[in-house]
Order: C-alpha cells, then sequence, then structure tokens
C-alpha cells in the first residue's frame, strides 16, 4: 500500500506565505498578474526541454496538447498586444526532470518588465530575494552583495577556459584534468554545462547570490545579441548558493531570428534523433506584429522556498511530489 | 544484451561498467535548466567492494550486469573453499574465502545465507544478520562486576572472537549481530 499523505509539512504554510509576498511584490509595482493556458497546441523545441503530450483519450474526438513548459510565450502574445508590465506564477510541466532539485511539475514565477534590460532586472530579482526573505525572521536570507560575473569571466577565471573559442575536445581536457569524465558523447556546448554545473557551480558561496550573465551565444535561446560583449547574449542566471534559481533575457524581438534559432533547434532534434513536439504556432505572428522592447526572467518558486527553509530537497517542500502525485 | 537508460537509475540497479558488476548507492539528477542533463552517480564495485563516483550524459544506456542475489545453504569447508547448495536445484557453488569477504567467521553448517552470483559465478555472501553461537572459550565472569557493564572476549564455535558482557560464561549460546560483530543477548 503507498503512503497517501501529504510531505511539505511545514513548508505547506510557509508556501501560502511566499505566494502572498510575491504577489505584493508585483502588486506594489504596477506589474499585472495574468494568466495563461497550461495545455497548448503547441510547444518549444529546445532541444534540453522535453514537453509532455497530452490527449483526451482515443475516440475520434479526441483533443490533443502540450503542457507548458513556461508560459513565456503566451505572456510574449500579451506583451505584443499592449499589456505592460506582467508576472504569472504559472504551473509547469517538463519531462524527464526528477531529483532533489527537480519536480517534473513545479512552480514558475515568470515576469516582464518594459524599459529594463538584462541587467536592471537581474538588480530587481535580487531586490525580490532580499524583500521577500524579509517577510518571515524564520526565513533564511541570501548574505548582502550579490556577485555578479560574466560567463565567460567565471570559466576563465575558475578553470582557464576560453569560451568563445575552446573546443569539445579542449573543454573534455580539463574536464579530465578535474577528475570529471562523462560516459557518453557531449557537443561543446554540452561540455560547457558540465563544466559549469559540476565543476563551479557546486564551488559558489552558499549563501550568497550569484548572477551569472552574458552567456555564450550558443546559449542565448531566446536573449537578444550582448552589447557589451560580441559572441555573447543578454541572457543571465541567477543562482542562490549552488541552486539554480532564475533565468532571464533581454528578449529577443526580431522574428527572422526567432525563426533561425527555432530551425537551428528543430534540426538539433532531428540528428539526435529525439522527438520532435508540434511547434508553438502564434508566437511568430506576435513578434511580426511587434515584440515591445523588455526583458523577462523566469523563477522557480519551489526552488526559492527550499532556500528560504534552507531545505536541501525539493521533494520536501512539494506535498505530493513526483512519484506520489 | 539488458541496459538500463539513466532515468530508470536508482538505488540497488546493477550495472556493468569497466568490466566489473556494480550497484548504484545513489544516484543524483543534475541539469541547468536550460542545458545538457547528468547523472552522477555513486556505485560499489561488488567484485572490489570499493565506492566510486560516475557522471552519465542524462538518456544513455548502460549494460546490465547479470547479478543474482540468492539464498543457499552453507555445506562445508574443505580448507580451500567454502561450498554452499541452492535448495530448490541442489546445485552446488564454491566460493573463494576472497569472496565470503570475513562472512565465514558467522558460518554454521546448514546456515542460509545470501550469495551474490555474478554470469553464474559467486561474487560475494552475507551471513544471516542474526546468529546464534556457542560459545567455546572465554575466561570465567567475576560476580558483581555486572553493573559496571565490563565485557571479556569471547571465541565462538566458528572462531570468530566477540566481546561479551562479564555475565557470559563458556559454553552458553549467544546471539550476535554479524553486521556490526557486536553480541545482542544471550539465548
Amino acid at each position: 500500500m503507498s503512503d497517501w499523505r501529504p510531505r511539505a509539512g511545514g513548508a505547506r504554510v510557509a508556501r501560502a506565505r511566499l505566494l502572498a509576498e510575491l504577489r505584493g511584490f508585483f502588486a506594489r509595482r504596477g506589474v499585472l498578474e495574468v494568466e495563461t493556458p497550461v495545455l497548448g497546441r503547441g510547444t518549444v523545441l529546445d532541444p534540453a526541454i522535453e514537453s509532455w503530450h497530452a490527449r483526451s483519450g482515443d475516440r475520434a474526438d479526441r483533443m490533443e496538447g502540450w503542457l507548458q513548459t513556461s508560459p513565456e510565450y503566451p505572456m510574449k502574445r500579451l506583451l505584443a498586444d499592449g499589456a505592460g508590465d506582467i508576472y504569472q506564477i504559472a504551473r509547469v510541466f517538463r519531462g524527464g526532470e526528477s531529483g532533489a532539485r527537480h519536480n517534473p511539475e513545479f512552480s514558475l514565477l515568470e515576469w516582464y518588465r518594459l524599459g529594463l534590460d538584462d541587467r536592471t532586472l537581474a538588480d530587481e530579482v535580487v531586490t525580490l530575494l532580499q524583500e521577500v526573505a524579509a517577510a518571515d525572521p524564520a526565513w533564511h536570507a541570501p548574505d548582502p552583495g550579490p556577485r555578479v560575473v560574466a560567463y565567460p569571466d567565471l570559466l576563465h577565471e575558475a578553470l582557464g577556459v576560453d569560451v568563445l573559442h575552446d573546443d569539445a575536445a579542449r573543454l573534455q581536457a580539463v574536464a579530465a584534468q578535474r577528475g570529471l569524465t562523462v560516459h557518453g558523447e557531449l557537443d561543446r556546448d554540452a561540455w560547457l554545462d558540465a563544466l559549469v554545473s559540476l565543476c563551479v557551480v557546486p564551488e559558489f558561496p552558499p549563501g550568497r547570490v550569484t548572477i551569472l550573465h552574458d552567456y555564450p551565444e550558443s546559449q542565448a535561446i531566446l536573449a537578444r545579441r550582448s552589447r557589451e560583449r560580441p559572441g555573447c547574449a543578454a541572457r543571465f542566471e541567477v543562482y542562490w548558493g549552488d541552486l539554480e534559481l532564475a533565468n532571464g533575457y533581454f528578449e529577443l524581438t526580431d522574428p527572422a531570428e526567432f525563426r533561425r534559432r527555432r530551425e537551428q533547434d528543430r534540426a538539433l532534434r532531428r540528428a539526435r534523433g529525439q522527438p520532435e513536439p508540434a511547434a508553438d504556432p502564434f508566437l511568430e505572428a506576435a513578434l511580426e506584429a511587434g515584440l515591445p522592447d523588455c526583458a523577462g526572467v523566469a523563477l522557480g518558486v519551489d526552488r526559492l522556498l527550499m532556500r528560504l527553509l534552507g531545505e536541501d530537497d525539493i521533494r520536501r517542500v512539494i506535498d505530493f511530489p513526483w512519484g506520489c502525485a | 544484451m539488458a541496459t538500463y537508460s539513466t532515468n530508470e537509475f536508482k538505488g540497488g540497479l546493477k550495472l556493468l561498467l569497466d568490466g566489473d558488476p556494480m550497484s548504484i548507492v545513489e544516484n543524483e539528477f543534475v541539469k541547468p535548466g536550460k542545458g545538457q542533463a547528468f547523472n552522477r552517480v555513486k556505485l560499489r564495485n561488488l567484485r572490489t567492494g570499493r565506492v566510486v563516483e560516475k557522471t552519465f550524459k542524462s538518456g544513455e544506456s548502460v549494460e546490465a550486469a547479470d547479478v543474482l542475489e540468492t539464498e543457499m545453504q552453507y555445506l562445508y569447508n574443505d580448507g580451500e573453499f567454502w561450498h554452499f547448495m541452492t535448495p530448490e536445484s541442489f546445485e552446488q557453488y564454491a566460493v573463494s574465502k576472497a569472496a565470503l569477504n570475513g562472512a565465514e567467521q558467522w558460518l554454521k553448517e546448514q546456515d542460509m545465507c545470501t550469495v551474490t552470483l555474478w554470469n553464474g559465478e559467486p561474487l560475494s555472501v552475507e551471513a544471516p544478520a542474526f546468529v546464534e553461537l556457542q560459545i567455546t572459550q572465554c575466561d570465567p565472569g567475576i560476580r558483581g562486576d555486572t553493573a559496571q557493564g565490563g565485557t571479556k572476549p569471547a571465541t565462538l564455535e566458528t572462531g570468530a572472537v566477540v566481546k561479551v558482557p562479564l555475565f557470559v560464561e563458556e559454553g552458553e549460546s549467544i546471539k550476535v549481530d554479524t553486521r556490526t560483530g557486536e553480541y545482542v543477548s544471550r539465548v
């Protein structure tokens, strides 16, 4: 007989408190809360993200769709329609992601700010972390003063890697010097991911927030090109200690570049033999109509809750994590 | 050839790596939100007992190790090998001292043990968690010392030496926890 009982304990009350604090943060700044569909006709083609496919049955009148991996696409349609500053606390779904820091269904706080860029939005993320952490004296707060470092600089300082020029073989050799070998073939970007996730990030100081910015352009996703740093994208991530909390962009608005990157993702999926889900049919047209200059970021609410409560396992802050959901 | 994908990894799964059978002790999923996923895995080499850490690109497949845990009866020791038998098939296996790895000090003829086979060859033997054995030699206890909780060494019928309380006497049978090698109680 499996255990029916909820798992989160005291984290349940903390979660309710956190959600109220997040809503208060945006209400004070005049950012509008929105809702977009969990189930859509298409999804992202990003090869690093697997979407869940949903069907309503096997009769002739069945319906099918894709569970959203983030509310990014429909929120950008709202922005293109003139919605202004918006935020959402969305339920999102990602296939194959389960462990101490991943649950295949989780809560994602995503927001967009007109007139901000990647760097100023990253600052707002830090402000949010500090304000929210101050709401309850029992919660952990990040150490004051985040560390702000460019991705190429970090890898150069930590490992002597030239992010923009070193090839996969050289990155593999650097990993080997650190005692890291990986079963399975990795391309250049996957080696960069391995070095960052397995060698560099675990060494981040525990209580401190790190803003990692100017990702290599090959990992731009939907960020525009960096103005300050050729070969890089205006993309950032926010870590609290060694835990990745948020990913943000100075948003790409160029529809031609969006199409180019999507086709690149599609080609990569085909080359790797990955399944090819139905592509979202709407965002491209919304970009053609015009996305205003804005920056956007998505932050994992469950992970934020982990840090606030000092928990190491996401399954202790979710009442019904995967396996008992 | 049976294989396991990294998404099937969990504690206890038996894999064949670098030519050795290994059992997963711990499996950690690591993935940047927008990047490549990895499994960092701690594995116990079932041949050497050593624990190693390995990293896999998520989605990779690994050959399964043909490892089978079987209940067997300990029959006898011929001086070089310890002989075991499966009660159902009466099939017999000769196990070396290296594979026993100390389990022999708890074994009495007829005892049931868990024998791990790899490709049909005995790899390791696990003695029952608790065994009852007779004390063949120990110094007499001194009356009045019981309150101080002192201990003395006692040699058991299998040759193992365990620490027992002072009130326990030669010729008595005692219960021992084989995982810690500690005295549990008198029988």
